[in-house]
């Protein structure tokens, strides 16, 4: 049972092969094997997981499987930035440690009551992060070598994924937070259109850049679970109101016929040249398989980087100026409210958040709002623009997902922006709202790299197509690590 | 001759209101919308700025906006931004308050203001939606943070409706700043955006004060705040003006600052300016979608608009034949004027009806402390009383005294009448006590005989003081003029 995918073990236990809490006994044992190397988990929750799997076979017994939904019956992991009601939501905070959530997530209502969750992914603290080193925690380790980061800020999912711990898990992306921890630990990363999926329940970091996105073992995966996630919310003024297509309908129509261009601005020298060579072989494959590849220029891409750190710290100052210590979570007593606010934050808040903060705050100052945050906006509107005019070309455009694969633990945390250098490739497609999906396009030195694909605006199913031709044609195989 | 120089002090003010929305429910929320209630009843994660809540706007908070906007003839964007607003402060739970700042949803509109005698044109700035903080309750001796052992928040009030309202400084003195706020209540009234009362903190008013230097320009200005009724707006704004006003008398400079009025010692203090250094470092609200309004849809608001109390005092004028004066004062609270329209509807000469309602009505209901909506005495026995005075029954002077009686006890004045006795004499009996008076004052009704018509009054008076008011003073004057035969 361990091997098959999500999809496969959703069949089987429709067709009462197996049971839902016989799967989720298995996630629980596998959390039990390997979850001291991995720490995959903030919180994990094993009795939960029988019980509501337990209360999904009930329903199963009932006629036509009592309205059962495939993807309801797979054990899951939530990143810990996704409200879940009861259960212990930290964000990967100290700030947040003890706080537990009053509603779930919109994006979970679809799995109903009963949603199996196995536990809550480690992550960077709100999100930020390429490493998930910036946990308040302890850090989570990459299944494929324990001595290596998992990336981030969803290296909690990814890790989990990777080593079994549920069957798939659901991560958040502000700027590659889905797509460089799938690349690096050797999973299937979506981000979907902003917009697609409800962000009502997601701990805020970039307001105007956060997406749901699944995690998981292979393509139809990812599209089984965007199926349970997407939808219009009226919780949430920026979700989309617009149809939810079937995800797997076009899923294996191949890539004969669709244009591909591979963005020569991410194929650059700041990329590993074992990441490169991957990334043109899958093209190449692509190529042999009927597609039509070309070259695809986004030429503003170099700018992309500076824009979203200007506008993602922004967002994020406002965004975590709500944790003060008043209602709930961390409270340092002190003399007065303005010490309170004070001694709260400083000892609630890591460094990343709080070196976040700082920027976002200087951004949006009288005076330099103008040269920073408005002119951040403006790099954001050419950066759409040269998608816009890229996607006329190419029906789906290709690039690496990070430029390296997994890197030691502790090498990069002394210097912000190297770290930061891990979002070059994923951060256009977040700043123009389009989906995008990593998916393991081979091993550089034994470590899993991720190959990126990115259409237009609600393409999914166009997208997912070309995600699914694209790792059949790779020289990768899911296994469990470690 | 001596030559002293005068200056002369010209206030310049100009206004912002904040404003409660009549709605349902809050601003971003589903929570209901109440005040009184025992506190942080009405809250859930969106208005208490849980982790990953997100704010939907209120539709109706939107029509309200534009309804009033469309009122005080403003353009109405066809698209406007929320935006952060960012502080700190425990009344406001999410670390922001969600408003609008570069882009509000009204510009550039006015009222005309009714102020004595006179109409004002207050230019109004800009009008915005926003939320409503928290309210913070702070546990100790003082009531205030500084040195209470202890602070709550109740959060019912957070997330509900407001809108801003920023005037020009057009306003030139503390009477017509208050006349602007109740003529502004008055049509917030009338287009059923809110009740609008100072009192229960549905109408909120600061305001910008200077004094022009001598050569026209602008003086410094400062900010005022806490003028939680019609009185106090008018009485704060005095005690600073006064205050300014001393202070360049005595030669020196108005700094700019922010004050707090005090109603109990009738005088404004400083608050230390620290507080209100704030950079809010707006920025668009990324949660929000960018509003935008159809003119379809604009226009159907328009065309829902109630008659404007502007509209109806021009109407009044024209109908009813009245002094724009008594029409402003009518029209300046709709349930007064809803009253007028009631009588003047009866068998009554409307400005006769105007003038006991301005006049006579008002005077009392003023010193009752009532509202004409808490009277007593319905139209229908006004239309009654003015008919009794019409037809000759009682005088003018009995009158008054009747609607003193139905004021308190809502009865029919005929009843009053027919009960005390009130009726004005007939015309035998009255000529009666003419004869007696003239006999008892020989030398006057000589004079008035002899064309010296200054002492008439007094023996008019003699007649009333004898009849008791029961007599109508023109019929008294008609009798003696003949009976003196001049
Ligand atoms: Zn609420």
């Amino acid at each position: 049972m361990q091997n098959l995918t999500a999809y496969e073990l959703a069949q089987r236990i429709a067709a009462r092969e197996v049971s839902a809490r016989e799967a989720a006994e298995v996630a629980n044992a596998r959390v039990e094997e390997v979850e001291e190397d991995v720490n995959a988990f903030v919180t994990t929750t094993p009795e939960l997981a029988l019980e509501r799997a337990g209360r999904v076979d009930g329903r199963l017994q009932g006629g036509e499987n009592g309205g059962v939904r495939l993807w309801e019956t797979v054990p899951t992991t939530v990143k810990d930035v996704l409200s879940t009601r009861g259960v212990r939501t930290t964000c990967g905070s100290r700030i947040l440690e003890d706080f537990t959530p009053l509603y779930d997530a919109s994006a979970l209502l679809n799995f109903g009551e009963d949603l199996v969750m196995v536990g809550k992914a480690n992550m960077d603290e709100f999100a930020m992060g390429s490493s998930t080193e910036n946990s308040a925690y302890r850090p989570t380790r990459n299944p494929w070598g324990l001595g290596r980061v998992p990336g981030g800020s969803s290296g909690g999912s990814a890790a989990a994924v990777a080593a079994g711990e549920g069957w798939w898990a659901l991560g958040t992306d502000t700027g590659g937070s889905v797509r460089q921890p799938a690349a690096l630990c050797g999973i299937v990363g979506l981000k979907p259109t902003y917009g697609r999926v409800s962000r009502h329940g997601l701990i805020a970091f970039g307001s105007s850049l956060d997406v749901i996105g699944p995690m998981t073992r292979d393509v139809r995966d990812a599209a089984l679970l965007l199926q349970a996630i997407a939808g219009h919310d009226p919780h949430d003024s920026t979700s989309a109101n617009v149809e939810v297509p079937d995800y797997l309908a076009e899923l294996e129509n191949g890539v004969e016929g669709l244009r591909i261009g591979l963005v020569t601005e991410l194929m650059d020298e700041r990329i590993d040249a074992g990441v490169r060579e991957i990334v043109a072989d899958v093209a190449n494959s692509l190529e042999a398989a009927g597609a039509e590849v070309g070259e695809a220029s986004l030429p503003h891409a170099y700018y992309a980087l500076e824009a979203y750190y200007i506008i993602a710290p922004a967002e994020v100052s406002s965004n975590l100026a709500r944790f003060d210590g008043v209602r709930y979570g961390l409270r340092v007593s002190a003399d007065g409210v303005h010490e309170m606010y004070r001694k709260t934050r400083e000892e609630g808040f890591g460094d990343e958040a709080k070196r976040r903060i700082m920027l976002g705050t200087y951004a949006l100052s009288a005076g330099y709002y103008d040269a920073y945050y408005a002119q951040a906006q403006k790099v954001r509107t050419k950066i759409i623009e040269d998608f816009r005019a890229a996607l006329h070309r190419y029906d789906v455009l290709l690039s690496p997902t990070s430029p390296s694969v997994a890197f030691e633990l502790g090498s990069k945390t002394g210097d912000p922006l190297a770290m930061y250098l891990q979002d070059i490739c994923a951060v256009p497609a977040s700043l123009a709202g389009i989906p995008a999906i990593s998916v393991p396009g081979g091993l550089s030195d034994g470590l899993p790299v991720g190959v990126q694909l990115m259409s237009d605006h609600f393409t999914e199913p166009l997208l997912l197509r070309a995600a699914r031709a694209a790792e059949q044609v790779a020289d990768f195989e899911f296994t469990l690590k470690p | 001759m001596e030559v002293t120089e005068q200056r002369t002090y010209t206030a310049v003010i100009g206004l912002e209101f904040h404003v409660h929305l009549a709605t349902r429910t809050k601003m971003f929320c589903g929570c209901r919308v109440a005040y009184g209630d025992p506190p942080n009843t009405h809250t859930c994660p969106v208005c208490l700025g849980h982790p990953g809540a997100l704010p939907v706007t209120n539709e109706k908070a939107i029509e309200l906006g534009v309804r009033a906007g469309l009122a005080l003839n403003c353009d109405v964007a066809r698209r406007s931004v929320f935006a952060r607003k960012n502080y700190f402060y425990p009344d406001l739970p999410k670390g922001y308050q969600i408003s609008q700042y570069d882009a509000p949803i009204c510009t550039g509109g006015h009222l005309d203001v009714p102020v004595g005698e006179e109409t004002i044109r207050v230019g109004i700035t800009r009008l915005h939606l926003e939320e409503d903080a928290a309210k913070n309750v702070h546990v100790g001796t003082s009531g205030r943070m500084h040195g209470s052992v202890g602070s709550l928040v109740d959060f019912n009030r957070g997330g509900t409706p407001l809108m801003e309202i920023v005037t020009e400084p057009d306003i030139p003195s503390p009477e017509a700043a208050r006349a602007t706020a109740n003529h502004l209540k008055e049509i917030l009234r009338a287009v059923g955006v809110s009740e609008a009362d100072m009192e229960k903190g549905q109408l909120r008013c600061d305001a910008n004060v200077s004094i022009r230097n001598p050569d026209g320009s602008f003086g410094t200005k400062t900010e005022l705040k806490n003028m939680n009724s019609f009185r106090f707006v008018e009485r704060g704004l005095a005690a600073e003006l006064a205050r300014q006003r001393e202070i360049l008398e005595g030669g020196g400079r108005v700094t700019q600052t922010t004050l707090h009025y005090d109603p109990e010692t009738d005088e404004v203090h400083e608050l230390r300016s620290k507080e209100y250094a704030h950079d809010y470092r707006y920025f668009p609200e990324p949660d929000l979608l960018p509003l935008e309004l159809t003119d379809a849809w604009v226009r159907e608001v328009r065309g829902s608009l109630p008659e404007l109390p502007d509209q109806m005092r021009a109407r009044f004028v024209e109908q009813y034949s009245l002094s724009p004066y008594d029409a402003g004062v009518l029209t300046s609270d709709r349930d007064l004027a809803a009253y007028y329209e009631a009588v003047a509807a009866g068998p009554v000469d409307p400005k006769q009806a105007a003038n006991w309602i301005t006049v006579e009505l008002r005077a009392r209901l003023n010193e009752a402390g009532m509202e004409i909506s808490e009277a007593r005495v319905s139209p229908e026995r006004i239309i009654e009383l003015i008919g009794l005075v019409d037809d000759g029954t009682i005088s003018r002077a009995a009158a008054k005294d009747v609607l003193d009686r139905i004021f308190t006890s809502g009865e029919s004045p005929s009843a009053v009448v027919e009960r005390e006795g009130l009726a004005a004499m007939g015309g035998d009996e009255l000529s009666g006590v003419v004869d007696e008076v003239l006999a008892a004052n020989p030398e006057e009704a000589g004079r008035v005989r002899d064309g010296d018509q200054k002492v008439i009054g007094f023996l008019i008076g003699q007649v009333m003081k004898a009849t008791r008011g029961g007599a109508d003073g023109g019929r008294v004057r008609g009798l003696i003029l003949e009976k003196l035969g001049s």
